[in-house]
């Protein structure tokens, strides 16, 4: 399987705090690959350095062959990596369907002039934008919610449409953070095979994620974080099995079982 | 015909009668209006930096004057200048925009109070600046402010003066309105093709959360300079206008309380929704008017003489009206989430 994403040596320090400490990990095309860790472990922070929102102390990343350069989370989102937020954040007065609209921003080009022209292009252009949006609706299962502004929507709703306008941005790699984070049962498991079909897709997936049962049965491969430092990387079934990942988790030797 | 059809024929003729009916009344209410329409053009142009982009900006009023020095540097014996409308106009949007995204750069990272503190500063040194650009070259004219403007003149025909036609007589003012008018439909089209356009959407979503609006792929930085230019350009326009109309500019028609003023007007109608802007602007241009027209005789009637001057009374209604639409519709009059619904109610329908 091709290298996706090669994520070599990243360090990132707050003041006094090293939130990341040369983390690398390679992601392959088309897998689902877990990243957990207990809370404060880095995750967020490098979900935040991947996405350009932070610049990184030291490191390298390579993304689809090409070097990432540091900030501008655009020109990350232009390469092909989209994000959705661990506290959702969505453009709660716009609709749903806006919503999704802005995130084909970066794969279109009208200007003021053409929209104030109403050039044929310009018009092309946004028909095909909202064609695209209501597809990406109905994918992600709130296509009947178009026209609701996104605040309206139900939390399991706007896990989904954060999820739509990310995908609208037409990515390679969909980095969601902590998606089912306050689901429940039925939600998660509908969020898994979301998940799963966004794979068979041709998708890449990283995912952040505390349900320890989503990722183990979802992910391809996991990597561990614990104190900014990567303690494991492998399938889930040697991961769980890991003594460093059960001390982290659990601090200190409590038996031999996995959970 | 359909009742929307007759609807529009219907305003489309009340506002083209407009300014004959408020010449019986006085010719002071044909330039009210015109004023009023000047000010739809500002907070339409603030909408886009406040109502769409979320760039609170207290210093509008320096791209107005820009646009109003503009036009008196170029059409004004003051240079000798003389050169016509369909130049000058252009000019003065195209500098106001310069200065709409000279503005813009170096407070890109500034949101909220900060973005505030520094705009209001802009707006004052813009009219410091024209106060005192007298010496050692004069451009401005300092606070004596220059005179004796061309007017608006298109071919032969001379907005000052008053025509016959039709067997009507057509003020200066009047005449002024029926360009104005035209120029406001360009401003309202243009507006509204930006709210429903790929910046327009850009625009709002940086004002919804920033963060996620980078992450979705749009940059900010330049998307922003853009509000901050296009926003300008529109004062630009309205300031060439108001040159025209007045024939004289100076300083102190820019101050900080119109800044404020074309603010509240945004604030009021409802930021973000370009027909709330417009009622917002229609509302704080005639209602204060209608106060200074009435209030005197109404006091003379009832107490024999005048107990509070109207400009006072003006600002206490002004400031109260505030105060209750803050209380009461805290999105404005006409926000923009009500006009999504309508919008949406009426493509159901």
């Amino acid at each position: 399987m091709t290298v996706l994403l090669a994520a070599d040596n990243i360090s990132k320090r707050f003041g006094g705090v090293q939130a990341l400490k040369d983390v690398s990990l390679t992601i392959r095309a088309q897998e689902i690959y877990g990243l957990i860790g207990p809370n404060g472990a880095g995750k967020t922070t490098f979900f935040n350095v991947l996405t350009g929102l932070y610049t990184r102390d030291s490191g390298t990343i390579e993304f689809a062959g090409r070097p990432l350069r540091l900030g501008s989370p655009h020109k990350v989102a232009q390469a092909g990596i989209a994000r959705t937020f661990q506290n959702i954040r969505l453009f709660g007065n716009m609709t749903a369907l806006e919503n999704v609209m802005v995130g084909r921003h970066v794969r279109t080009h009208a200007g003021v002039f053409g929209a104030i022209l109403r050039t044929r292009a310009q018009r092309e252009e946004e028909a095909a934008i909202r064609r695209r949006a209501e597809e990406l609706l109905v994918y992600v299962g709130i296509g009947q919610r178009a026209g609701d502004l996104a605040r309206h929507l139900s939390y399991g709703d706007q896990r989904r449409l954060e999820i739509a306008r990310a995908l609208a941005t037409d990515p390679q790699l969909l980095a969601l953070d902590e998606p089912a984070a306050g689901m429940n049962a039925t939600e998660t498991a509908a969020l898994r095979q979301l998940i799963e079909g966004l794979r068979a897709d041709g998708l890449t997936v990283l995912l952040i994620e505390h349900d320890v049962k989503l990722v183990m049965g979802l992910c391809d491969r996991v990597a561990v974080l614990d104190y900014g430092e990567k303690i494991a990387e492998d399938v889930p079934e040697t991961v769980q099995r890991d003594p460093r990942v059960i001390e982290a988790y659990l601090g200190g030797q409590v038996g031999d079982g996995a959970h | 015909m359909s009742r929307k059809t007759i609807g529009i024929v219907l305003v489309a003729l009340a506002l083209l009668a407009l300014p004959l009916v408020l010449t019986q009344v006085g010719t002071a209410w044909v330039r009210i209006a015109n004023l009023a329409i000047l000010f739809i053009f500002l907070s339409l142009g603030l909408n886009i930096v406040v109502g769409m982009a979320g760039l609170l900006d207290f210093g509008y009023v320096a791209f107005y004057a820009v646009g109003a020095y503009t036009w008196a540097l170029l059409a004004s014996p003051h240079f000798n200048l003389h050169l016509p409308f369909w130049a000058i106009l252009p000019i003065g949007a195209l500098f106001a925009c310069v200065a709409g995204a000279l503005l813009g750069a170096p407070t890109l990272r500034l949101r909220g109070d900060y973005l505030a503190i520094v705009t209001l500063g802009f707006g004052e040194i813009v009219r410091i600046f024209m106060n005192n650009l007298s010496a050692p070259f004069n451009v401005t004219n300092g606070p004596k402010g220059i005179t004796r403007i061309d007017g608006l003149a298109v071919g032969g025909l001379d907005f000052r003066a008053t025509d016959r036609f039709l067997g009507i007589d057509f003020t200066g003012p009047a005449k002024y309105y029926y360009v104005l008018l035209l120029l406001l439909l360009f401003v309202i089209a243009v507006n509204l093709r930006l709210q429903n356009s790929r910046i327009g959407r850009a625009w709002v979503a940086i004002r919804e959360d920033e963060i996620a609006a980078k992450a979705a792929g749009i940059d900010t930085r330049n998307v922003k300079l853009l509000a901050f230019a296009m926003g300008a350009s529109f004062g630009g326009i309205a300031g060439g206008m108001f040159a025209a109309m007045q024939g004289f500019v100076s300083p102190e028609s820019f101050v900080l309380h119109e800044s404020i003023m074309i603010l509240a007007m945004v604030v009021l109608g409802g930021m973000g929704n370009v027909w709330g802007v417009i009622a917002g602007a229609l509302l704080l241009s005639f209602v204060p008017e209608f106060l200074r027209y009435t209030v005197e005789p109404a006091q003379k009637m009832l107490f024999g003489r005048l107990l509070v001057e109207p400009e006072v009374l003006r600002m206490l209604v002004f400031g109260a009206a505030l105060v209750l639409t803050m209380r009461f519709r805290p999105a404005g009059l006409w926000p923009e989430s009500w006009h999504k619904r309508e919008m949406r109610e009426g493509e159901a329908a």
